[in-house]
């Protein structure tokens, strides 16, 4: 052989070694642009909702159940538009401490977790009570976080931030701590800074688990939300999905009551949805939870 | 024809008769009493081709740890005369490390995968980009650069890693069993390929293996060791001219080295 340099070596495609023995990912046919195997998924659990909803509607209508105690579905839905000003306002209520409150746990909850790495003084000192803030029912600290704050609002966000912070720490930490250790070792040899060292290597390898967090925290957040309008409600002082329920359930509104509850269960589901879908984006490449494999 | 006399002019890098690492002395205790590995004393000369042969547990791979810099050694040192650290102002570390795994960032394709430690040295993107780029051509994955580690195969992830060790440029390349998890097939093509990356580009390699037919097919030297404590037990030279190719493989020659050196490793683990 001639000392010919950079002579590239044949490619592993002429010798059918290691080429052929590429995995395999499935290729899916896919009808109105969502995958065939996804669309049972879709339709079963849809069926199932029909035939519940079919059966309320005709139990409510044959055994002539008032209103008052169970509304058919149809008369919740008609609720939900002629009310719909109302609750609407109510929505963006409490949509608005939802979001706000999830942003300042992924801030706090993401800040708190790279501190935590750094520092395993700062993390031993800190984690119990973050575990205790976690551990404490929301519903018994909001009545105190309402009285010692004064802004409503500002204390309802507090409230829903403390229920839904911890999942995305503790899932962060565990994250940023699973780094494959060889890659550790290779980040060492070529004298990787810490921050280099978090920025290419901890924080990608934290991803997935921040992400499962995330989609935790997004439904605890709603409920946060929630739950601290409900104490804050029976002081007469919101104007969220949860003080329109109570309200109605005061007035004996239970159409109107149904329909705010279909609102706050939506948002749950958008909720999902959504945290779900940016997991899949971020990961469909290459994390094992968004693969599908032939071979 | 004897390749290091040949091959002198080309790896001018190191001053002739110095080597480009000195192990001296080094032993390695961890913490709960394991003498790994005990009185080593080992030179590698600059263009080498050396081989670490034992059976497991015998401090082959800690060993490669510790002159990677990955651990430090109980008593004894790691001198590198030629100071390859810091050199000419250069601010790479002089060395490749290739792992056992490919030990692939999952979440990068091939190219950002082999850029890494150009990156970590604050090299230009574009820069760094072109020369990955090169590497991956010349590992034979040329049309992969975006591929992620999980959609190619084991082989082709190896070679990844090698590009990756070998982006910076490195005086020295440590493989620790790096083809040890592959099939026979995939390993002697990349045992070749191997072969002629380092015959065509002139570094050093110190390759750990547990296997007798790959330590005499790849290297010139073979650093037989034993275990409990890991100690260096023969220093032997294979004396089969490169380039080396299936042919070889075949022949009288190899079976001959073989049986040599696995008589060799025998007594040495009996020892």
């Amino acid at each position: 052989m001639t000392a010919e340099a950079h002579a590239p070596l044949s490619t592993p495609s002429q010798d059918g070694t290691d080429f052929d023995a590429r995995p395999v990912f499935t290729q899916e046919r896919r009808i109105l642009g969502i995958a065939a195997s996804t669309w049972p998924g879709i339709i079963a659990p849809l069926v199932v909702g029909i035939i519940a909803l079919g059966g309320w509607e005709l139990t409510v209508r044959l055994r002539e159940v008032p209103a008052y105690i169970l509304p058919g579905p149809l008369l919740i839905v008609k609720t939900l538009f002629e009310d719909w000003t109302t609750l609407a306002q109510a929505l963006v209520v409490t949509l608005r401490i939802t979001f706000a409150a999830l942003i300042a746990a992924v801030v706090v909850g993401v800040s708190l977790a790279i501190i935590f790495t750094q520092s395993k003084w700062v993390e031993k000192s800190l984690l119990p009570y973050a575990i205790i803030l976690q551990v404490t029912p929301v519903v018994s600290i909001a009545p105190l976080i309402i009285i010692w704050v004064g802004d409503i609002n500002f204390s309802l966000l507090i409230c829903a931030w403390i229920v839904a912070f911890f999942p995305i720490l503790s899932n962060t930490i565990v994250g940023l701590n699973s780094a494959d250790h060889n890659l550790i070792n290779l980040f060492q040899l070529y004298r990787a800074s810490r921050w280099q060292t978090m920025w290419f290597l901890r924080m990608p390898a934290a991803l997935p688990f921040f992400l499962a967090g995330l989609k935790i925290s997004g439904g605890l957040a709603l409920i946060g939300a929630v739950v601290a309008e409900f104490v804050a409600g029976t002081g007469g002082s919101a104007s969220g999905l949860a003080y329109r329920i109570l309200e109605s359930g005061y007035r004996l509104q239970i159409p109107r009551m149904f329909a705010a509850l279909l609102l706050v269960s939506l948002t749950g589901i958008a909720i999902f949805f959504v945290t779900s879908t940016i997991s899949h984006l971020l990961l469909r490449r290459w994390h094992e939870s968004a693969i599908k494999r032939e071979s | 024809m004897n390749i290091a006399l040949a091959r002198t002019n080309a790896v001018a890098a190191a001053p002739a008769g110095r080597p480009l690492v000195s192990v001296r002395n080094v032993s390695k205790q961890f913490a709960n009493g394991t003498l790994a590995i005990h009185g080593v004393n080992l030179d590698v000369m600059a263009g080498e081709f050396i081989s670490l042969l034992g059976p497991s547990g015998c401090g082959k791979s800690t060993l490669l740890r510790i002159i990677a810099g990955l651990n430090s050694p109980s008593a004894g040192e790691i001198d590198w005369p030629t100071s390859t650290y810091g050199a000419e102002g250069e601010p790479l570390p002089d060395l490749g490390f290739v792992f056992q795994d490919p030990t692939l960032m999952p979440w990068s394709n091939a190219i950002k995968n082999v850029m890494l430690p150009l990156r970590l040295a604050h090299v230009a993107r574009s820069e760094a980009e072109a020369r990955a780029a090169e590497m991956l051509a010349l590992v034979g994955l040329k049309g992969f650069e975006t591929s992620y580690p999980r959609e190619l195969s084991g082989g082709m992830r190896m070679r990844v890693s090698i590009a990756r060790a070998l982006v910076t440029r490195p005086k020295i390349l440590l493989m620790d069993e790096p083809f040890a998890a592959l099939d026979e097939i995939t390993r002697h093509k990349l045992n070749d390929d191997l072969l002629s990356l380092w015959w065509q580009n002139r570094f050093t390699v110190m390759f750990v293996t547990h296997s007798v037919f790959e330590s005499v097919y790849l290297s010139q030297r073979i650093i037989v060791m034993a275990a409990r404590p890991g100690r260096v037990m023969a220093d032997l030279s294979v004396d089969a001219t490169y380039p080396r190719d299936e042919l070889f493989r075949t022949s009288s020659e190899y079976a001959h080295l073989c049986r040599v050196t696995s008589e060799t490793l025998k007594k040495a683990i009996a020892a």
